[in-house]
């Protein structure tokens, strides 16, 4: 059976959740092996965790030389581990960078490319939401190996015990690879709630919360969920970017997301259309947000969630 | 210096977008415009051109490969400030995937002279696939900074700041390179009346493949290296339930529906 190379999404060795459901998918498609940039030592605690979750086979590029040069010299290496090892298919998580070294990839192999897969099948038939999520396409690569970047939660994580067998891999990295560079960097700090593309829940505010967030996070908090940004409310200031949900935010899919204050523009929508059940709080009964929602309440936000809020906490007990 | 920026042309978001009968996008039947987030790249040239010490000595090409309507997207750019516009256009590009896209445009980027800067867009609103760029860098052999939300030149040094998944990074490059801009860097500016009568005569170029020396073999929905098999639109959610609040009582109801559906 091909090998399917699974690149891994990684914070200094801590794996991060895509990787695993990418390790599901590439069952589907042959022996899933992963590819790890960084230190050796690194790269054997990673194996570990990579095996539990399908990894037969971990290939560790020392990423010494390569580290902060960004994307052009992880292509370079992962084009001459396809010469290597032929596989059947190369996923990558969907971000900045998943994309982006795909990009690259897909020139140097001469081979298709598919973005933003939200699932796969036999025979690497993808599937993707298009059209601000109005409509689903059903695609295949047909020329070279076929890379894939698939975005977050589009598999469950399974747990199967793989051997994980750590193979040192050299690559030989041209200079002309190493131009662009991180010259700074300020890791995010951590929210202590989940991440807002892996979290199972999403809560998020707009315009409508004229600024604040308390009730939307008290809620998030109640449902273990992670928070969300309309862009008004990160043009307004009131959250970071990195909160934003639609096109030019983040995509999201979680099995619920409740949008509070939050008018429903295409834009907006684009990135938590496809989330499995939907409410809104609006106090505009007219609001495009309702065409969209299994259950809505017409209301004002700063009444409604803290009440709820109370209500879900002492269910909890 | 020489700036090119790419500007696609793409169907209006917020009209009906659809599927031809080969699983193209119809970029004929529908309303088109300048992708929206391709303003945004606009704007940042014609900043560094207005910030550059002498302005003159920048040129700005706004740079399409799409259908003959496409003109429209160069022509907003032209009303915006570009100096100059070029579209390649060629009934043989239809239904051509990034592969393709990315080759056309790395070929007409080396026919207007490898520019200093290549600015994009982050992602089309169409295919929005932010993949693009990185494939013009690869082709002309640039090192890529992309997903800019702020940019910072001196001399031919670039630097960026970027919002990366994990981390906020300072990316820095030196020219010649592929830059792709966020719609963080700032609201795009709106065509004066000026600016509208000036883009009329602005020189305007159309190139076909043969210009460029692109074999028409290469490109196009039959060489595609990926293929769409079906395309569906989506099955119009149900309508939910939409309760109105009355003293507390959307809250009760909002914990009922939540604890039905198992989320609490
Ligand atoms: C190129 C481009 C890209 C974009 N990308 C994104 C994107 O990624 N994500 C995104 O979100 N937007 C994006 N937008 C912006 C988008 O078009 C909308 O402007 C934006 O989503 C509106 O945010 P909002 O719903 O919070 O604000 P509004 O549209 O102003 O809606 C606020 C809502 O809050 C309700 N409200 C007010 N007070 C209360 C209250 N007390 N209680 C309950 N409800 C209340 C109002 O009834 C209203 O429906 C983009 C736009 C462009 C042009
Ligand atoms: N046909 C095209 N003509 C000009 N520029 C394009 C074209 N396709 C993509 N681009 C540029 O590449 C960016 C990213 O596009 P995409 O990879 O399709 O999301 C866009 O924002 C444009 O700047």
């Amino acid at each position: 059976m091909s090998e399917v190379l699974v690149v891994v999404d990684h914070v200094d060795g801590a794996i991060r959740k895509p990787t695993f459901e990418l390790l599901t998918l590439a069952r589907g498609l042959g022996e899933p092996a992963a590819v790890f940039f960084g230190s050796a030592d690194a790269g054997a605690t990673a194996a570990e965790q990579l095996g539990k979750h399908g990894a037969e086979k971990v290939y560790v590029v020392d990423d010494a030389e390569i580290k902060g040069y960004l994307v052009a010299p992880k292509a370079e290496a992962l084009a001459q581990l396809v010469e290597k090892a032929s596989p059947a298919a190369v996923l990558l998580v969907s971000g900045y960078e998943g994309k982006e070294v795909a990009a690259r990839l897909a020139i140097k192999t001469e081979s298709g490319l598919i973005t933003d897969a939200v699932d796969l099948a036999e025979g690497g038939v993808t599937t993707q939401s298009v059209f601000a999520g109005n409509y689903t396409v059903k695609a295949k690569v047909t020329k070279g190996t076929p890379i894939i970047t698939v975005k977050p939660n589009s598999a469950q994580v399974e747990e199967v015990g793989a051997a994980g067998t750590v193979e040192a891999f050299t690559a030989t990295i041209s200079d002309a690879a190493k131009t662009a560079q991180i010259v700074a960097q300020q890791p995010r700090k951590a929210s202590g709630r989940p991440e807002l593309t892996e979290a199972a829940i999403v809560v998020s505010g707009g315009r409508g919360t004229g600024g604040n967030f308390e009730p939307i996070e008290g809620l998030a908090d109640a449902l273990g969920a992670a928070v969300g940004a309309s862009r008004a409310a990160v043009d307004s200031g009131w959250m970071p970017h990195t909160f934003q949900v639609g096109q030019t935010g983040k995509t999201v899919s979680p099995q619920l997301y409740v949008a509070n204050g939050i008018s429903g523009a295409i834009q907006h929508r684009a990135g938590m259309q496809t989330s499995k059940t939907i409410v809104a709080v609006n106090k505009d009964e007219e609001a495009p947000i309702f065409e969209l929602v299994d259950f809505g309440v017409v209301g004002d936000l700063h009444a409604v969630l803290p009440a709820a809020t109370e209500a879900i906490n002492q269910r909890k007990g | 210096m020489n700036i090119v920026v790419c500007v696609k042309y793409v169907p209006d978001a917020t009209a009906d977008r659809k599927f031809e009968e080969d699983n193209t996008v119809d970029r004929v039947g529908v309303d088109g415009l300048l992708s929206e987030l391709d303003e945004y790249a606009v704007e940042q040239a014609l900043q560094l051109k207005e910030k550059a010490e002498s302005p003159e000595d920048v040129t700005v090409t706004a740079l399409c490969v799409g259908p003959e309507q496409a003109v429209d997207a160069v022509r907003k750019a032209l009303q915006m400030g570009a100096d100059k516009g070029v579209l390649v256009t060629d009934d043989a590009i239809a239904g051509s995937d990034y592969v393709a896209t990315s080759l056309v445009l790395a070929k007409a980027v080396e026919k207007i002279g490898v520019p200093d800067l290549v600015m994009c867009g982050m992602a089309s609103t169409d295919a929005s696939g932010s993949v693009v760029p990185a494939m013009l860098a690869e082709r002309l052999g640039l090192p890529q900074v992309t997903f800019a939300s702020k940019i910072e030149t001196q001399g031919d040094q670039v630097r960026i700041k970027r919002d990366s998944d994990t981390a906020t990074e300072v990316i820095g490059g030196t020219m010649p390179l592929v830059l792709s801009v966020t719609d963080q860097t700032g609201e795009a500016r709106y065509p004066s009346f000026k600016g509208i009568m000036a883009a009329k005569k602005k020189p305007m170029e159309t190139l076909s493949l043969a210009d460029i020396d692109v074999a028409p073999s290469l490109v196009g929905l039959s060489v595609s290296w990926s293929e769409v098999e079906e395309t569906a639109a989506r099955p119009p959610r149900t309508a939910g339930e939409i309760v109105t609040d009355e003293d507390g009582s959307g809250a009760g109801a909002l914990t009922e529906f939540l604890v039905s559906k198992k989320f609490i």
